[in-house]
Parts: structure tokens; sequence; C-alpha cells
């Protein structure tokens, strides 16, 4: 299971409408616990596929250093990615699976349909080996913000 | 000098997400890393013994394969080493 906020819910999913007709991406920050991938902060991140952005992704190697290098001084980890699929379905695709390399890891899909995001959906790699990996439909917790009395 | 270990490869080395090894060379370093953890050998390196292609390797900023002596480039106990498995996809 993936859980997050609702606020980083609506951002990766506001970035695939700022990105739109190109893909967006961005890296999941937080903890593994109990089996569920809890997410603490979501990292917006440049889409280095110029040459087909409508349909591809990539993050610089030397962007996801940084980025885990950020979650290293918070004692977070990486668990998880999104992008997003330009007036395509929010389902994997075999360039997904192909490219898709950190195993235990969420990988979240958003449909963006003529500019409007709509479904969200997300996957989990599993597998021990790239030989043996898979994606698994996995089910998105999103956790509503508690107000809090100044009484 | 330090290795950094991503998430999915944690299993390999009893959870650790930093790995200090001795390595004169990137290629000694990795190498004494496989010797310490074996089961990260094939998630790392191709039959050929070469990195996977999918797997990036970076000293400190420096991305390994764009270094002049690549693997070869001598290390200090200072220097990091990040391993980083890439992120790209697409409908």
């Amino acid at each position: 299971m993936l859980r997050l906020q609702f606020s980083d819910y609506e951002s990766l999913r506001k970035h695939g409408e700022q990105t739109y007709p190109h893909e967006c991406c961005g890296v999941l920050l937080g903890r593994f616990v109990d089996g569920v991938n809890e997410v603490e902060e979501i990292v917006a991140a440049g889409n280095t596929r110029t040459d087909s952005a409508h349909n591809r992704y990539q993050i610089a190697p030397v962007e996801l250093i940084r980025i885990q290098r950020q979650a290293r001084a918070k004692s977070l980890d990486i668990v998880g990615f999104y992008h997003s699929h330009p007036d395509h379905p929010a389902q994997w695709s075999a360039t997904d699976i192909a490219e898709a390399h950190w195993l235990g890891c969420s990988y979240v899909i958003t449909r963006v349909a003529h500019g409007k995001s709509d479904v969200t959906n997300s996957f989990l790699l599993r597998g021990t080996s790239e030989e043996d990996k898979s994606f698994e439909d996995e089910p998105i917790e999103i956790m509503m913000a508690v107000a809090t009395s100044t009484k | 000098m330090t290795i950094h270990i991503p998430t999915p490869l944690r299993v390999y080395t009893n959870g650790q997400g930093s790995v200090p090894v001795t390595g004169a060379t990137v290629a000694d370093a990795l190498e004494a890393l496989v010797t310490a953890h074996p089961g990260l050998r094939a998630n790392l390196f191709n039959a050929d013994g070469k990195l996977r292609s999918f797997v990036n390797v970076y000293l400190n900023d420096e991305d390994v394969r764009y270094l002049e002596l690549k693997e070869d480039s001598p290390t200090t106990p200072d220097d990091e080493l990040t391993i980083i498995p890439s992120i790209a996809g697409g409908r």
C-alpha cells in the first residue's frame, strides 16, 4: 500500500497539469513501515527526455543524488516515483516496466486528459531481480490533514 | 570511503544505507562492496562483469562513466560513491 497526504497527492497531480502535454516526474520520499510505503514528502523533478517529453520521462541521476542527499539529511528514503501519462491511461506501459529498477518502490501514474488530471494509480514494483520483476496494483491511502485547535 | 546504497538493494546489505569500504579505485571499492555483500553482485554487474546499463555510479558528484579513468579512477578515504539505478519510463 502507498500512503500519502492529500496535499502531496494533489501536488503530484497538479504537476502533471503544469507540464501537459509533456510527462512530469518526481520522487516520493518517506519510509517503509510494515509493508506500507509511507510518503512524507514529494519532490518534483525535471524531465530530461526533452527529445520525446510527450511520452517519455527520465530523471537525471545527478538530480536524483541531490534528492537522495536531502532525504538522508531528514532520515527519509526514496520510497517511490511519480509520472504522468498525457492523454493516455494511468496504467504502466511496456516502457515503464522495462525502465523500472527500484524493487519495492511505488510507481504512481496519473492520466492527464486534455490538460486535467483524472485517474491516478499506483503500482508496486515486486520481485527480487531484473529477471523476475513485475508491477502489482497497489492501493493508495490518502490522509486528510487533521485540523488543530488553538483553544 | 563510503558507498551509498539505494533502497531496493539494502536487502543485500542487512538494511544498511551506507557501507564503509576500502579501495584505491572505484573498481576496487565496488569489488570490496560485493565481496562483503555477495547478493549485490548480480544486481550491479552483468555476466561479463560490467556494470548493468541502468546502474549509475557517482564518485561524489561525478558520473564514473564520464571520468577519464572511469572505474579505474582513484579514490580517497573521504570520497563517497553513490549507486543510483536509473529512473525512466513513459506511456
